[in-house]
Parts: C-alpha cells; structure tokens; sequence
C-alpha cells in the first residue's frame, strides 16, 4: 500500500510516493536518486547513511521514510554552497585528507557538523567518542580528528 | 634523478575528494540501468550438507519474479578458478577441486550460493527466495584446520584428508642441524586470527546483456577489472574477451577483499543473457561477512635458534592454513608465496626452513586480506625475535641489530633478494619517534596507578609488486604480474592517462597526475588519469600488493618517456636541428645550447596537424603505451613502537603510543603515503586487539556476523599516531625509486602491539585478539 509523503529535503519541498516499510535511506537513494547517502550495514552500526533530520544527525536506516513527513532533511548534497563553495567541515576533510575511498565519508561529516553545532569545539577524545558510530575502513580516524577539529574551528570562526 | 622536484614529493591535495565530498562519488550500487532488475541470493543455513532436492516452482511463480537459478543452470560451465598452482612437497599438485558459481549437489559454508532470484524489486526476489524449499542431507563440518586431516568428513571428495597441499621452503635439514647448534631456541605456538576485510562498500554488480551487440557490461565494485573479465570469460563462462566490458566506478575500499572473481557477479552476468535483463546485486552486510573472502587463519609454531652471542643461527617455522572451503582466486599462493618467502625478515639468519599444510574447512573461503601473508609471516619473525631478547635478556632493539642485514643486494634462505634498505635508520629513528627513553619514567608514572606499561617493536620487511611474471610463472602463477599504462596527447597538449592499476581509496587520481605533471612539464590540470574500465583501459592487473605506483605508475613513466621521445623528433623537425640535439626541460623541447625551442603544446599540436612533419620518419599522432614487468620485488621496510597501558583488573589495553618509520623509498605524495600507513596501522591493531572471525566449532556458524558481533576499530578504539616516511633507500630497479606504502601499517603493527602488551605483563604471550578479557586472563595466570 503506497502512501504519499511531503517533505523537504536540502532546502526543496518534495512530495514522493512511498510504502510504510521503505527506509529512509532507501527513498533518499532509490526515490529521489540522491546517491550520496551510503548503506554500509543492516544493523545501524556503521553510520553511512548519515543525515540531518531537521538539524540533527540521523542514520537514516534506523528511519521510515514515513517518519520524515513534514520534516527538513539534509543530505551531503545539500552541504555546499550553490556556487559549489564546500561547507566548512566538507572543506577540512579535503584539507586534512580525512577520506580515502570515500564510501563513510557523507555520514562521517554529516556526523561531525552535527557534533559541532550541538555541542561545539572538542578535543580529541571528546571527538574520537563522538564519532564512534561511524566506521571508516580506510583512514584508521587519524585525519578524520583532525578534519573534525579544523572543520570545528573554521564552523566557529 | 631528482625525485624530489616539482609535484612529485608535495602533498597535493587529492583531486577526487571534491565528488566524494558533495556525494558525487559514482559507486557500484548507484548505477542503476533502464530495465533494472533485483538479484537476491538464496544461501545456505548449513556448513556442510549434501543437497537432495530444490523446488523453486512457487518461487518462480511468486510476484515479480523474473527468473529463478539453480546449481543445474551452472553445470556446463566452469569453476572459479584459483590463479597460482602450489605443488606439495611430493610432487603432488595441490588439490583442486571445482568451485561452483552455484552450490552443486552440496553446500559447504555458511552462506554458499544456493539459487539466484531476479526480481522486479529486491524485496520481491527475497520474498520469492522464501518460497524456495531446500531439502538438506547435513554432514559433520569440518571448522578448524588443525583437526581437519582427522575428521572423519570430507569437504570435497577429491580431498579426503581435507588437505589442500603440504609445500615446503629452505632447507629442512640445514636449518634441523644449525638449530642442533644453538645456544638457545625459543619457540612459540600461535593463532594468526581470522579477519574480515569489511571494506565499507559492501560488493556489489550490476550486469547488462546487449542482445543486439551480442555484449555485456558488467560493472562491479572490484580492484582488477581486466583480470575479472579475463577470468570469468575465458575460464567460467565461456563468454568471447572482446564481447564484455567490465566497469569498476568509484570502489568503496577493498583490502584484498574485491581482487577475486567471484560467484555472485559471474551468476548474474550469466543470467543477463538468460533472462535478457540488467541485474543488480548488492551485498547486505550480514552477506559480506558470510561470503567475502576472509584473512589470515594460520596456526603456527615458529622456533628461532641463537648462538651464544645472540646471533641467529636458524628459524623453523611449521604453519597450517585454513583456506575455507574452496580454493578463491589466490588463496593457494598466501600461505606459501607471499608469507614463507618473507620469514627472513630483516635479519641474516643464515637458515631457515617453513613448512606449509593448508586445508580445506567449512568456512568461508580465505584469500588475501590486507598484507596478504605479510602480516603472518612479519607476526612470526617478530614475536619470536621479542621473546627470545626477553628470555635472554638482551635489549629487543639491541638483540635486532646484532642480527640486521647491513650489506645489499642479499639474498635470504628463502628465495629472495632485496635490492636495498637501511633497517637501523629506521629503527635509531623510531626510537627518537617513541621517546624509548622515557619509557621507564612513563613506566613508573603507570606503576604509580596501578596500570602496567609495556613496549613493544616490530622491525617488519614486506615484498611489493610481485615479479617478474616469469619467475611468478615458475613458481605457479597462473597470471601475468605486469601493468600497462597508456598516455594519449591530445592535439592541445592535454593528457589523458589510462592506468591498469585501479583506485579504491589509494588516490591515484592525484599521485599518477604528480608524476606526470613532473615528467612532462605541464600543470596538474592539463592531466587526467582513467581507471577501472576494459572498455577504455588496454589492459591491466589492478591495485593489490602495494604495487599501483611501483608498477603501474612506472608503466606510465615509460610510456611517458616514449611521448617525449617522439615529441624530441618532431620538435627537431621543427626547430630544424637533429633529434639528437634536442632536450626536453619545463615543458619545452629546446635545442641544446641555444635558445631555440618549441613548447610540449606545440610539438602535440604538430602531431595531430602534421603540415610541416617528418612523415619519413614518423606516423602522426601522440599517443604512446607501455607495459612494465618488474625485474624484482620492491622491499619497504621499517621500525613500529607500540606502547600500551594496561588496567590489570579489567584487562583494557589502551594505547598510548604507536610509532611507525617505514622506508618506502621516494615519497611522491607525502600526505597520502601516511593516510595509507595510518589506515594500515588501525587494520593491523585492530587484528591485534579486536577483530576475530569466529565459527562454532561444532555447527560451523558464523558467530561474528555482524557489527555487533565483530569488533571493527572505531574512532575510540585507536589513538592519534606518530608516523615517519624516513628519507629513505629508494628502489634500485624502477625509475621512481618507489617502493609501496599500503600494506606496511597492517604488517608492521601487530606484532608491536602484542609485543608490548606480553612485555607489560612479563608474559610469553598473549593470544590475538587481546580483548580484555583474554589479557585479564594472562593477568590471572601471571599472579599479578
């Protein structure tokens, strides 16, 4: 039984069809094609598929789509200014080589802006925990602190 | 030559992040082709059953279902083949049973391929899988591979033993009586834990027939695409090379995981025809931890001889490998070639003897991971160099370098010779690195809190860029270890560079660009690299070993050279000199001594528009390819320190410092060379603490299937780390002087860390994973 849901989705109202069972990350992918939203698990580990529901991180496997009626959803696509300019966060990843295969890295920045924006400038302990629930493969973290904490820097400059 | 000029030594700041960045990245599982049809596999509940019955006709006629495959479908085609023949110690080939792309009569791990559904939907060809009725015959499994040859179960009827071959390296008995001589022989009996890659990209494929071109595209998320068609053609599926294209997109890591060929992908590709449809499968992650190839998996008793001066006189290794069960593409050659070889480490032992038994079990198959041997072989060498300084007690630095290799070339005991290396820079550096003299204050300062604080080294050596291919050949491979690269000039002086060697994380997109930004005298943005794709690529062998820039950028080097020596002969013609007089230099061709010249652009656009050209001497165009074979391996080296503090009475082992100094001999991007060493080292620490593939010893489960099972290294898990590229001994047979920087943190790290923690116990050893737990144990058992 389809149903149809209205919400907005980096900044544009969109109004989809979608079956009470479909996850979240699944109509983002499938539905509105927006790819850069990753699956990486099937048990809500790994953090891939990290979006902003109205402003805050969410793994949006752990989501109906349904749920996101009426809300603002936030994808990495919506992150970067129109003229392509990269959000800050984005911008420190490239800078500290925070990513290799790029596969965990949506939802690890997603992650990080929203430690940043809900609790401000951490050290590096406070952002190792943070982040414990995105698994990257590839960096071992090392960069990814140091993106988060330049990125936290350049966020509150 | 300089190596260290222009790009090649910055860290220039990689040119694919801005796609991964916004999610524009273009990933396996983001394809989706008009027609699009959902692949779901049906796997099998049991380790080891024979199948008596399959009645798929209420799946086949469930909603959506385009089609539904079995076993039968297959019996005309070939296995997946194993890409290296090892023969045993008696002449024996090894055992080489068929690896069906879908079970066939029997299922013999958890999570072989039973049928292969094709729906509208995913959620339709699951739901229709269901509906599919199994009848099981199950026999006893065979789960550990030291008991294997005594159960009475066969995995495969061609192997009653279970035994897959018994190889041998060295000599047996030179080392048997030079260990008669030593003053002292420590031993150790170990596990080498099971690991499972979990590259973040679960796999994936996505396969389309073209009835009309009578072709196929296959996109696949796989780090050797030319050797993924190569096989499934012309050994499985019987399909024409030059009818099938095979795509690897952007490829969400790999570590060894997405070299093979695979059942899934050849399944879909073979009923892309059949059911004349795009297919897509797309791993859950539950099924990549059934049914990636796992890593590692060797039980080992190692035992080192040292005269009276602590100098290595013999080193007897006896190792049994669990390789699951079928034999994936290299498994064969992991436990023999790639680890065996490397047990001289970076010391003159002046004998050395390793036997090899690998069996066959009930678990999924077992292939190179991440090191590929490496580790197991490095694991070996290092925990039983650590304990015999501390039985002896010698100073663990100073009991290594009274056994170094100082002199090169050198050949080891064990079939290989480094070119190069300078292992006490390494190791003097790494000790600056980790304040080793501050240890003992630190020490007293954990002391003081109850805590035990403990060092540990590991002074790894690793052998990259397998080769030459006729010496590979002789030894089994089954497969040519060159790389092609091909560099075509466009008329505007642009450069489009294709590469056989693939990307998944590595950066070759900006690394490759460096060298050729150097080389030829152009910007960075006058030069794209191209990957992953049969249909642009003329061939490769992809990205394992560490090898992308020893061997495929060096095939681009001499491509490049070829660019520049046509170009010196147009640029003669032009300028009106002999070819033998013109250099090249800052992107123009100039007459020697003078100042005439002509730039790169010029002399490409000469090419494409030859008005005024040599046409006796030249064809027209610019556009050259190289294939490169390597007259040897490449040897990076280097010293790890790990230091860890642990809380006896909870058995947590923290970190507090892991240093790295590795000698990758030329560095072309310093930035990227330590995010692969950083990545190496959370890999291999995670082997030391956390990670472990674990099967019931009695049904054969899988009890680590997921990630609340499986303890992959999170943020919190590892500290930052102190890692040093030292100035280095560059390779001497390749022009770059490079050596490979991928695997080294993996291979180097472990046994540092076990190192460290049977040093702050004052134990002998201490099993792999070191979970709290199993330290809290060794605390108990050492009375503390």
């Amino acid at each position: 039984m389809g149903m149809q849901i209205t919400l907005t989705v980096n900044g544009t109202s969109v109004t989809r069809e979608t079956e009470p069972n479909q996850l979240l990350v699944h109509f983002i992918r499938d539905t509105l094609r927006l790819t850069g939203t990753h699956v990486g698990c099937d048990t809500t580990q790994c953090g891939a598929c990290t979006v902003h529901v109205d402003g805050k991180a969410v793994k949006s496997c752990g989501l109906l789509a349904a749920q996101a009626q009426g809300r603002s959803v936030t994808t990495i696509e919506g992150l970067a200014a129109a003229d392509g300019t990269l959000h800050p966060m984005q911008a420190a990843f490239r800078s500290c080589h925070g990513l290799q295969c790029g596969f965990c890295t949506p939802g690890m920045v997603m992650s990080a802006i929203d430690l940043v924006q809900q609790h401000g400038c951490h050290n590096e302990t406070q952002v190792r925990e943070a982040l414990e629930g995105n698994i990257c493969r590839c960096t071992g973290y090392h960069n990814i602190v140091k993106a988060v904490q330049q990125g936290a820097a350049a966020m509150q400059a | 030559m300089n190596a260290r000029q222009g790009f090649i030594g910055q860290s220039v700041e990689r040119r694919e992040d801005a796609r991964f960045l916004t999610g524009k990245g273009q990933y396996t599982d983001d394809i989706s082709l008009p027609g699009q049809t959902h692949a779901y596999f049906l796997r099998s509940p049991y380790a080891h059953a024979r199948i008596k019955s399959i009645d798929v006709s209420a799946a086949a006629k469930a909603p959506g279902v385009v089609g539904v495959l079995t076993g039968d479908h297959f019996k005309a085609v070939g296995g997946l083949p194993c890409g290296w023949l090892i023969n045993s110690l008696d002449g024996q080939p090894m055992k080489e049973p068929k690896h069906p792309v879908l079970a066939d009569g029997k299922v013999r791990y958890v999570g072989d391929r039973v049928a292969l559904v094709v729906a509208e939907t995913l959620e339709q060809a699951e739901a229709a899988a269901l509906l599919i009725t199994v009848d099981y015959d199950e026999l006893t499994p065979v789960v550990d591979a030291l008991t294997a040859p005594q159960i009475a179960s066969s995995v495969h009827d061609e192997a009653a033993d279970n035994r897959v071959y018994q190889w041998g390296i060295g000599d047996k008995d030179g080392t048997a009586a030079a260990m008669a001589t030593a003053a002292h022989v420590t031993t150790l009996t170990y596990r080498n834990n099971r690991l499972i890659p979990n590259a973040m990209e679960p796999r994936c494929a996505n396969a389309q027939y073209d009835v009309n071109a009578d072709n196929y595209t296959l996109y696949v998320s796989n780090q050797n695409p030319h050797v993924e068609r190569l096989l499934m053609c012309a050994f499985v599926l019987g399909i024409p090379e030059h009818k099938m294209r095979v795509v690897a997109p952007d490829v969400g890591g790999g570590f060894g995981s997405k070299i093979f060929l695979y059942g899934e992908e050849t399944a879909i590709v073979f009923a892309s025809k059949l059911l004349r449809r795009p297919i897509k499968w797309t791993s859950s992650r539950s099924e990549a931890f059934l049914s990636d190839a796992h890593g590692r998996d060797h039980a080992t008793t190692v035992s080192l001889g040292l005269d009276k001066d602590g100098k290595f006189v013999a080193l007897q290794v006896h190792t049994t490998a669990n390789l699951g069960a079928y034999l994936s593409t290299f498994a064969t050659s992991v436990p023999t070639i790639l680890y065996a070889t490397l047990l001289a480490g970076q010391y003159a032992t002046p004998k050395i003897w390793c036997a090899v038994d690998a069996m066959f079990t009930n678990t999924a198959p077992v292939d190179a991971y991440r090191g590929a041997g490496r580790p197991e072989a490095t694991y070996a060498v290092e925990r039983i160099v650590e304990t015999a300084a501390r039985e002896l007690g010698i100073d663990p630095a100073d009991l290594r370098r009274r056994n170094f290799i100082t002199s090169f070339p050198y050949a080891t005991p064990v079939g290989l010779t480094y070119d190069t290396g300078d292992y006490e820079a390494t190791m003097a550096r790494a000790i600056e690195l980790a304040d080793v003299a501050g240890f003992a204050a630190r020490q007293a300062e954990s002391e003081a809190k109850g805590l035990k604080r403990g060092l540990g080294y590991s002074a790894y050596i690793e052998a990259c860029g397998i080769a030459p291919s006729s010496v590979a050949g002789a030894l089994g491979a089954r497969a040519g270890l060159f790389e092609a690269g091909e560099v075509r000039v466009h008329p505007t002086g642009k450069v489009t560079v294709f590469t056989g060697s693939h990307s998944h994380g590595q950066g070759h997109e900006t690394t490759f660009a460096q060298v050729v930004a150097d080389k030829l005298g152009i910007p960075l943005d006058d030069i794209v690299i191209e990957h992953g794709d049969t249909g642009k690529v003329l061939f490769g062998m992809g990205t394992y070993g560490s090898r992308s820039l020893a061997v495929g950028g060096t095939a681009i080097v001499k491509a490049v050279d070829k660019i520049i020596a046509k170009g010196k002969k147009i640029a003669a013609h032009l300028l009106e000199a002999a070819d033998t007089d013109i250099v090249y230099e800052g992107g123009e061709f100039k007459v020697a001594g003078t100042d005439k010249k002509v730039p790169f652009a010029a002399v490409s656009l000469t090419a494409y528009v030859p008005h005024n050209f040599p046409h006796d001497k030249l064809e027209p165009g610019l556009n050259e390819n190289a294939f490169y074979d390597p007259s040897n391996f490449t040897y990076p080296a280097g010293t790890y320190i790990c230091e860890v503090e642990i809380d006896p009475a909870t058995g947590h082992v923290r970190i507090d410092r892991m240093t790295a100094c590795d000698d990758f001999g030329n560095v072309i991007n310093p930035m990227i060379v330590e995010g692969q060493v950083h990545g190496g080292l959370a890999q291999g620490i995670g082997q030391a603490l956390l990670e472990h593939g674990v099967y019931d010893s009695v049904t054969g489960q899988l009890l680590t299937g997921s990630y609340m099972d499986y303890a992959m290294p999170r943020a919190d898990d590892l500290p930052s780390f102190n890692v040093e590229t030292a100035k280095g001994t560059p390779c001497t047979h390749n022009p770059l002087g490079v050596k490979g920087c991928g695997e080294a943190g993996a291979i180097g790290s472990p046994p540092a860390v076990i190192n460290a923690i049977c040093h702050a116990l004052g134990v002998k050893d201490v099993p792999m994973p070191a979970t709290p737990y199993t330290v809290w144990k060794a605390v108990q058992a050492a009375g503390h």
